[in-house]
């Protein structure tokens, strides 16, 4: 694009990212503070991502950008244009075909690939903040590997409620080490961490904190041996391709209760119908 | 099939766009403003884009107030992400705020004082009833005479104190002054990070802040010990010439807060100072800055540290509008995967302790 360079971002600014990357790749889990720049985009909606992605994209990468597990929700489409126009990308909504994946909310259904890099979007890096709001305070903890805080909070839960009540965000532990924040996907993505063949890259602009995950990194979910982890999803079939073990979203479908669970993940729904498998939504729609 | 509704977004977007442009014009009956009108004519608006958007640029700042319908915090964001891309040549010399070509200048601690009170074009004294004629499109005002400029030399309150004792001394820095927009934070913050802070910090935050000390949250017993608005020189002092040279100038608004400390041991007891210095004429954030910067010094002059304007990481996580308006915002970006595993979540406790 003219009058910007590669990328948008200057080359001393992608250097800067560059070398709290590689910290953070050798220290897995770590958060490393770097001087996230303001981007045209505003905080909070994958400046972060959007400064790692742009750090680490060459010419030749295709690029995919989901929200939510979609290549076509709004921000998606702004993030995945703001590349094709500053970089001039191929970008791509295949899974299978990108060299680099940003993502806010979700990880493909598709295992990754150890020539993939995907970059997570992360509002909030630090894990204990919800526990602990200061972050001088917070930053002592992780030198310490002082977690009783959050185990104590899940040991409260059980206690009151009889299980773990975190949903998303779901705390993992990174080779036996860190504490991190997986970003706001639901914990039912959180195995998928675990050992993971792709590059692992976590971009927080607001907050200014990079981390990661090398590939083949044990990630474990904060759990206890009597009440080992366990992922939640909707008991349903996917409505449209009739997937039983991809993430779900709900679609309210007329005000009397209607609803329709289809996979979250577009392009796995999309790839498994253009293969003939039909959910029973799907096959409804077929026959009007 | 409302399945349909969450796809197209890409259209959706464009059409937005030309909405938003369609919008902005407004009635195509009424003539355009000009970015001209707007830097003359808009001047506060202007200033406060230039401070908390960290550039001064006048025309940039009327530009961005235009492109942003006049709503100031996107301005500030249209000029920053601009702002970010630019190279940086040098770094000037300190300004010098003593040797200002005032417009402005006051002291609430004296009655007079070498140099005057000089009230400047402000409007404390104005009453605020609606000027109905300014209604009028082609409206033409008399203006009186601009007063005789004066000449006097206008040393500052703070140095007037000074020789007396009775005012704690400058503290010069001990390194180069930090820069919060190319390195992160890191606390404890010093002064120059505070400061560049809550310089660039959203006013009405600053203000609030401000406002909480003299309502009993870290309060200070503070006194207007000057406010002085003027124009001040810029320079820089190329390596390679040796001597510097007057790049331009720059208008700023600066305060000095004189609030009490009873001492210490070791330390007499003396007035302490608050500072503020802002782009342009903004007395408001100034005071206010200055306020606020007093109060996060309570750590440092062994005053209790319980109101939250003396808590330091409070204050400076929570002064940006940028990353604020962003991540509150961004709770409109769509949310629906992690609402969905909370509602799972809902059902699976609520079987759970039914059965």
């Amino acid at each position: 694009m003219k009058g910007y360079n590669f990328a948008y971002l200057d080359e001393q600014t992608k250097r800067m990212i560059r070398r709290a990357l590689l910290k953070a790749v050798a220290i897995p889990g770590h958060q490393v503070p770097f001087g996230s720049r303001e981007m045209p985009l505003p905080y909070g909606w994958g400046t972060g991502g959007i400064q790692v992605t742009a750090s680490i994209l060459g010419p030749h990468d295709v690029l995919k950008v989901i929200d939510q597990g979609a290549d076509d929700t709004t921000n998606a489409v702004s993030i995945r244009r703001f590349f094709a126009r500053t970089a001039g990308v191929r970008t791509t909504t295949a899974t299978a075909e990108a060299t680099v994946i940003q993502t806010r909310h979700r990880i493909p259904e598709k295992t990754l690939r150890e020539d993939q890099i995907i970059v997570y979007q992360v509002p909030q890096p630090e894990p204990l903040w919800r526990l602990e709001p200061s972050r001088v305070e917070t930053t002592r903890m992780h030198g310490l590997a002082d977690y009783g805080l959050m185990h104590v909070k899940l040991y409260e839960d059980i206690a009151r409620l009889g299980q773990i009540s975190i949903s998303y965000d779901y705390p993992v532990m990174v080779n036996h080490r860190y504490l991190m924040s997986p970003s706001p996907i639901p914990a039912f993505d959180n195995p998928k961490m675990d050992m993971m063949p792709a590059l692992q890259l976590f971009g927080a602009g607001r907050e200014k904190r990079i981390y990661a995950i090398p590939p083949w990194t044990r990630v474990k979910s904060l759990d206890f041996d009597d009440h080992p982890f366990r992922a939640i999803n909707a008991p349903h079939p996917c409505g449209l391709c009739g997937s039983t073990d991809a993430y779900l979203d709900e679609v309210v479908t007329d005000d009397r209760g209607g609803r329709l669970f289809v996979c979250s993940d577009t392009d796995h729904c999309a790839e498994r119908r253009a293969a003939g498998f039909v959910g029973a939504d799907g096959a409804r729609e077929a026959a009007e | 099939m409302a399945y349909v509704a969450v796809k197209g977004g890409e259209q959706a977007i464009d059409a937005a766009h030309a909405w938003l442009a369609e919008e902005r014009r407004g009635d195509a009956e009424t003539k355009a403003l000009s970015v001209a009108q707007i830097q003359e004519q808009l001047g506060r608006a202007v200033d406060r884009v230039m401070a908390e958007g960290s550039l001064y640029d006048h025309q940039l700042a009327a530009l961005a107030i235009k492109q942003a319908q006049g709503d100031l915090i996107e301005a500030v964001f249209l000029l920053r992400a601009y702002r970010t891309t630019l190279p940086r040549f040098a770094h000037t010399k300190p300004i010098e705020s003593g040797e200002m070509r005032i417009e402005r200048r006051i002291s609430a601690i004296f009655k007079d004082l070498p140099g005057g009170q000089v009230l400047g074009p402000t409007s404390d004294y104005t009453h605020r009833l609606l000027d109905f004629s300014l209604l009028e499109e082609d409206e033409r005002t008399n203006r009186p005479p601009p007063v005789a400029g004066e000449t006097e030399a206008m040393p500052r309150v703070s140095d007037i104190l000074r020789h007396e004792g009775l005012l704690e001394a400058d503290t010069a820095a001990t390194c180069e002054p930090g820069d919060l927009t190319r390195d992160p934070l890191a606390l404890p913050a010093d002064r120059d990070v505070r400061l560049q802070a809550l310089a660039r910090g959203d006013e009405g935050f600053v203000l609030g802040m401000g406002y909480s000390t003299q309502r009993g949250y870290g309060g200070t017993h503070p006194f207007a010990g000057e406010i002085r608005m003027g124009e001040v020189s810029v320079e820089i002092e190329p390596a390679e010439l040796g001597f510097a040279i007057d790049i331009g100038d720059l208008v700023l608004t600066e305060c000095q807060m004189v609030t009490q400390f009873k001492g210490t041991r070791t330390v007499p007891p003396q007035f302490t100072r608050g500072y503020g210095l802002v782009f342009g004429f903004g007395e408001r954030k100034a005071m206010a800055m200055a306020l606020v910067d007093r109060a996060m010094r309570a750590a440092e002059l062994g005053e209790d540290v319980t109101a939250p304007a003396q808590n330091i990481e409070f204050v400076l996580y929570h002064s940006d509008n940028i990353e604020a308006t962003g991540f509150v915002e961004h709770l409109k970006l769509p949310h629906y995967v992690d609402f969905q595993s909370e509602l799972q979540n809902v059902w699976r406790m609520r079987t759970e302790t039914n059965t």
